[in-house]
């Protein structure tokens, strides 16, 4: 099949970009959506043109690095897909496909559709972790932790920081990814010390980093590739504001770093 | 060269303690004035990172990625193994030891091995510690699987996903270390050249990877953690990005590369769907346990499965392996599979896959029992290749996953450059000739956790008061050859593409140095590498300058890699001529076709020295004896 | 002290005051529809209603007193829920300088999109409400006291009306979403529940906006004169 691409182009974080046409011919419906932009930058290269840059690894939805906006849905809009998981037999023979970079002011552009999410590692350096050093863990089995609280744990847990939360709120806001770490730590016992540290610390950075506030539209559970849920938004805003009383100040004298 | 694997004497049970005892140590106040360098985030290098902080060194961190929690560590999925006998089934450290030097075909070091084993109690510990989700049973106990054909359960997994929850539990402890400001990180950062100086490892040059800018950086010590290799073959399970560019670099500054040829080629993953086809996924071996491998018998039967009679189906495995069948070790479930694709009895696009069939388990347990069991997998599967594999059986193809061979390092995890240290899947240590499922996580994380921390210490405690000075004659040179090559590249402005170029490297390995190998064919992949490399440097196209970010530059640095480790991979493919776990050589076969090892000749680490440009190499042998576990012949009839 | 300055200045502080504000108006928005009913009882028990409002707290507080601090609380309320709504909605526009070329939402309810034009409308409608029929400025024919007189007047005029029901559709979406998400805000929600918090909004969103849409339709139709 054949496509019509609008992809936006952007030389560095400095330059301005704009979107420019390009043209998919024999596109094989069993492609990825990065390996068809793969065929696309090997003809530009071909023609003497630039190809167009974009973050990708693992290719297996695993790692984060995908992610751009596709006819302006983070991800393509496949239920629980990254742009690397996506395949051109979702599309038509004929479309116009508009591809843009994750746009929040928190993710500065790098290049065409490569963005800086270093404000999700510093969300996680505040205090997304449990302060234990190694080689002072106790035994694996010596603290029970019931299956319901381990598995939900692991539904967080499962978040791989591509940022698709961010650029399809229409605030801009990180809490669908910031509320996965929360709940991931709050929800086992190894993480209840700095239970409440912790959530602080990090809704702090979330300020000093600029983004939006989130006002429950419920657009980042709809393309998270993980399908984590607003639900962990709600436990969020409860430690947070739990944080706030009396058990914090207990706490803060515990834990190290928050 | 004389090989010193550095392994103390005394029972295996107690080496590591005495190891560890015999040490010298470094004062707290003392620490804070080391610098160490760690070359990758993944399990192995962010345990190393976050570990080493921890202890009060001062640490420099490189991730090519744009952020340390995507090393590919994350894609691991099966799960990790620890003796920890959880299920009272019989297990300890000694039988995981036993069943690793086993499993690795007799060609891995017993002390390391057995090290391995040990501190893999302390690693599910440490990890539980850390928040890492592992599944639980009910009781609100660590549940375990069995994996790889082990017959006790002692695999910890979370999931399908468990690389990342280790993973993300290192980077949560390194991401700790950093906020507190002990770890500097430098992600987007590229490793080009190893900075020797007075014969130790003195630090490292890099290149940012947005602004191009080539950097120099000083420490007492560096770690290199910087995972496989296996994209030498273009087509496989790791990352894009996934490199040999840290440690070929490494091994042309005098770090010798041990048993290249050793690659682990996995049996269950999707096969290629055309020329476009840019990386492989893999399939949980799990699927083993219930899924049915067959093909048809007749040649280029190319009739859809509904139309083939039962009888005209070949269950092969099970019809060669009455006892394990289906679920035999990897590289003997790879190899036939490419057998009966050789015969012209394949099945998909270009007959290179076979197929898995659910069916007869879906009969007998019913469709919901293989939903929970692989319901994700299935998912996944449908997803890539568009068919429903509840109706229609999987198709499968081996792929390579895994590679065993790496820089060489005694049992302290140093190279022979002193000061350079290699942890994870980018040393040689501890699998011999064929790695067991789960057991990499182990060994990254053994590595970073437990050794790394204690063998860098004991060797800075012998460098104390050294000044670091990146200004330094060594420096300047390394950081010109790097600016040079890079420049090379550019100038070339010929009329291939990178990846072509790759692909076709990727083809001739994989024909002639992939599943099976034979003289003949060995001679002529070491023909025609040389020539391809040539015809890499001569006609490559980049475009773009080398000032700004440039993807298609970072991809050529580490082909030119590849196609010089590519040869050395077949040299000493040629050189071992006998038959050893994924490493098979055609000519040294039992009657039945099954792998016949040579331990007369054959039972040493082959270590190669790099003799500089155009020189070759010069091999080295580290002889291997086992006092332990007594040398056998696999058998799985 | 410097905590609760903190709280307040965050993102999850300021949402909070807009849900609990949002509560306090809600609870007025309810009270009040269910008081006006009584404009179908008659003129009469309507206006003593009206009445008793300002003798409410008797012998305790003197006449409109406590009218007054139900006043100021309401007045605080608003101001809080508008100022933070305001400072919410800056923050969330620099979140994102660079707009998209196409952005396509995929979940969000229509009520969720039209929180911050919906309260616009509704603050317009309370100002305008105010000097309609508690002051009476924009009121052809306005006597102090004789709230039943009042609104069945007010009312007759059709546009008045027709801003009235567009006003209070605008607030049922508002509660619509706003009664569901403020479980999401004070992390009250949770699996088990939260199913019935989509029930909950629904029901009171519809409650107010029924009653209230009824009251103009009511004179208009003649029901009420
Ligand atoms: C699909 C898949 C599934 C697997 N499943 C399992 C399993 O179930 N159980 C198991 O035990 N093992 C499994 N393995 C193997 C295991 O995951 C790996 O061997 C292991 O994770 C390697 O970890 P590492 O830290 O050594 O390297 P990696 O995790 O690959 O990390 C490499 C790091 O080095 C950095 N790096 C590389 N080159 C450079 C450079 N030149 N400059 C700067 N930085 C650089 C990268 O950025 C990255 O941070 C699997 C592997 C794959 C591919
Ligand atoms: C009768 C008057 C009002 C009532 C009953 C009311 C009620 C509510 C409630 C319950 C919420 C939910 C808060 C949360 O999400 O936790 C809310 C949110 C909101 N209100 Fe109001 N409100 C009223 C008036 C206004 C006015 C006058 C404005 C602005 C001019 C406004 C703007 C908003 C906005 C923008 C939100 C969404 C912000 C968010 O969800 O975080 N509201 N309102
Ligand atoms: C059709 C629906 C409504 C009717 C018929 C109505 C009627 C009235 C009347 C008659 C008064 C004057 C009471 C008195 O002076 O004793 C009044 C006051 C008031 N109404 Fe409404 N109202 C309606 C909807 C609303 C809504 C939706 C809001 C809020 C968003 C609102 C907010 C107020 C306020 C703030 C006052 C002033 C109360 C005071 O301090 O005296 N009203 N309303
Ligand atoms: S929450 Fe979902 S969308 Fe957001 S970063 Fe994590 S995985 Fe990506
Ligand atoms: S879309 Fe945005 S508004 Fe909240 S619920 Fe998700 S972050
Ligand atoms: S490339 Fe790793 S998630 Fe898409």
């Amino acid at each position: 099949m054949r496509l019509r691409l609008k992809i936006w182009r952007q030389a560095s974080a400095g330059a301005t970009g704009g979107m420019v046409d390009y043209d998919a011919p024999d596109v094989s419906p069993d492609m990825s959506f990065l390996e068809m932009l793969d065929v696309v930058n090997e003809r530009l290269v071909a023609h003497g043109q630039e190809p167009i840059a974009f973050d990708h690894d693992c290719r297996e939805g695993i790692c984060g690095s995908c992610g751009f906006v596709i006819n302006g849905i983070a991800h393509g809009g496949q239920k629980g897909t990254t742009v690397c998981q996506l395949h051109m037999r979702h599309f038509k023979d004929g479309d116009e496909l508009t591809l843009e970079p994750w746009r929040s002011r928190a993710f500065p552009v790098v290049r065409d559709l490569m963005v800086d999410r270093s404000a999700f590692d510093r969300v996680i350096q505040a205090g997304g972790f449990v302060s234990v050093n190694t080689g002072t863990a106790p035994d694996g089995n010596s603290i029970a932790v019931s299956k319901v609280h381990s598995d939900l744990a692991m539904d967080a847990a499962q978040c791989i920081g591509c940022g698709a939360c961010v650029a399809q709120c229409p605030n801009g806001a990180a809490q669908l990814f910031t509320s996965a770490k929360v709940s991931h730590l709050g929800l086992l016992p190894q993480g209840q010390p700095e239970r409440f540290l912790r959530v602080e610390a990090m809704v702090a950075q979330l300020e000093e980093e600029m983004f939006g506030s989130c006002t429950n539209y419920g657009e980042c559970e709809a393309v998270c590739p993980k399908n984590i849920s607003v639900d962990f938004i709600a436990q969020l805003n409860r430690d947070y504001l739990r944080s706030k009383v009396v058990p914090v100040r207990r706490a803060r004298g515990a834990a190290g770093a928050g | 060269m004389l090989l010193d694997a550095r392994i103390p004497d005394g029972p295996i049970e107690t080496q590591w303690e005495r190891t560890k005892f015999d040490m010298k140590l470094v004062n707290p106040a003392n620490k804070r004035r080391f610098t160490v360098i760690v070359v990758g985030s993944g399990l192995a290098g962010a345990s190393a990172a976050a570990s080493l902080a921890e202890l009060g060194y001062k640490v420099l961190c490189f991730c090519y990625q744009d952020s340390p929690r995507r090393a590919h560590s994350i894609a691991a999925q099966g799960g990790i193994n620890a003796a920890k006998n959880y299920q009272n089934d019989g297990d300890s450290i000694y039988r995981l030891f036993y069943d690793t030097v086993k499993g690795g075909d007799f060609r891995a070091r017993e002390a390391n091995v057995y090290r391995l084993a040990e501190l893999s109690v302390q690693i599910i510990d440490q990890c539980v510690a850390q928040g890492v989700p592992f599944a639980r049973e009910y009781g609100g106990m660590l549940a375990n699987r069995s994996f790889g054909g082990a017959q006790v359960s002692r695999t910890f997994y979370a999931r399908g996903q468990t690389g990342q929850q280790l993973l993300l539990g290192a980077y949560q402890a390194l991401s700790r270390q950093i906020g507190l400001g002990n770890v500097k990180m430098f992600p987007r950062t590229e490793m080009l050249d190893l900075v020797v100086d007075e014969g130790r490892a003195r630090g490292i040059i890099t290149r940012d990877l947005v602004s191009g800018a080539i950097g120099r950086h000083a420490a007492h010590a560096v770690v290199l953690a910087t995972g496989g290799y296996g994209n030498v073959f273009y087509l496989s399970t790791n990352a894009k990005g996934s490199n040999a560019t840290a440690i070929w670099r490494a091994h042309k500054r005098g770090a010798l590369f041990a048993n290249p040829c050793f690659t682990q080629i996995h049996p269950t993953c999707i096969p290629v769907s055309g020329e476009y086809q840019s990386k492989l996924t893999l399939m949980s071996e799990s699927l083993r346990n219930d899924g049915r491998i067959w093909v048809p018998k007749r040649k280029g039967d190319t009739r859809k499965v509904s139309e083939i009679p039962e009888a005209e189906r070949d269950y092969y495995l099970e019809e060669k392996y009455p006892s394990f069948g289906n679920l035999v070790p990897r590289d003997v479930a790879s190899r036939n599979a490419k057998t009966v694709c050789d015969q012209g009895r394949g099945v998909g696009p270009g007959g290179l896959g076979v197929y898995l069939d659910f069916s007869e388990a879906i009969g007998r347990l019913g469709r919901k029992a293989i939903e929970e069991r692989y319901g994700n997998l299935f998912e996944m599967y449908e997803k890539i290749t568009g068919e429903d594999p509840y109706s229609v059986p999987m198709r499968i193809y081996p792929a390579v996953h895994y590679t065993m061979g790496g820089l060489w390092v005694d049992y302290k995890l140093m190279s022979t450059v002193p000061g350079l240290f290699v942890a994870g899947e980018a040393n040689f240590s501890d699998h011999g000739a064929n790695r067991l499922g789960a057991s990499a996580l182990m060994q990254g994380l053994a590595d970073g956790y437990f050794v790394i921390p204690y063998t860098v210490g004991d060797y800075l405690a012998r460098h104390m008061g050294e000044k670091l000075d990146p200004s330094q004659p060594a420096f300047v040179a390394a950081e010109a050859e790097v600016t040079g090559q890079v420049a090379k590249l550019l100038a070339v402005q010929g009329e291939r593409s990178v990846d072509s170029i790759h692909r076709e490297l990727g083809g001739i390995i994989w024909d002639h140095c992939g599943m099976s190998r034979n003289a003949a064919g060995l001679r002529t992949a070491l023909e025609r590498i040389p020539a391809l490399r040539q015809e890499f440097h001569e006609n490559v196209r980049i475009l773009g300058s080398g000032e700004s970010l440039n993807q298609t530059l970072e991809k050529a640095g580490r082909v030119a890699d590849f196609l010089e480790l590519g040869e050395l991979m077949c040299k000493d493919a040629l050189e071992r001529e006998e038959s050893c776990g994924g490493h098979f050589r055609e000519e040294s076969q039992t009657p039945e076709g099954e792998a016949l090892r040579d331990d007369e000749r054959f039972s040493y680490v082959a270590a190669w020295e790099n003799l500089g440009k155009d020189k070759g190499w010069a091999l080295h042998k580290e002889a291997l004896s086992f006092e332990h576990v007594h040398l056998a012949q696999r058998s799985y009839k | 002290m410097t905590a609760t300055v903190g709280f307040l200045r965050s993102t999850l502080g300021k949402k909070a005051v807009m849900a609990v504000t949002g509560l306090i108006l809600f609870g007025f928005v309810f009270v009040h529809m269910f008081g006006n009913l009584k404009m179908y009882q008659g003129e009469e028990k309507f206006d003593h209603y009206a009445e008793a409002l300002r003798e409410l707290g008797k012998p305790l507080l003197g006449p409109g007193q406590a009218l007054w601090i139900a006043r100021s609380v309401l007045l605080a309320a608003v101001l809080l829920h508008i100022g933070s709504a305001w400072s919410l909605t800056r923050q969330s526009r620099r979140a994102r300088p660079v707009r998209y070329e196409r952005h396509q939402l995929v979940q969000s309810t229509y009520a969720a999109r039209t929180m911050r034009w919906g309260g616009v409308i509704l603050l317009l409608f309370v100002l305008y409400h105010l000097a309609h029929l508690t002051l009476g400025w924009a009121h052809p024919d306005f006597t102090p006291g004789k709230v039943y007189q009042n609104v069945t007047i007010g009312f007759q005029i059709g546009w008045v009306s027709a801003f009235y029901i567009v006003a209070n559709l605008a607030l049922g979406l508002h509660l619509y979403h706003g009664l569901w998400s403020l479980f999401q805000t004070l992390g009250l929600s949770h699996p088990l529940w939260s199913p019935w918090q989509r029930r909950f909004a629904a029901t009171f969103a519809v409650a107010v906006t029924v009653g209230n849409v009824s009251f103009p339709i009511a004179v208009l139709t003649g029901v009420v004169r």
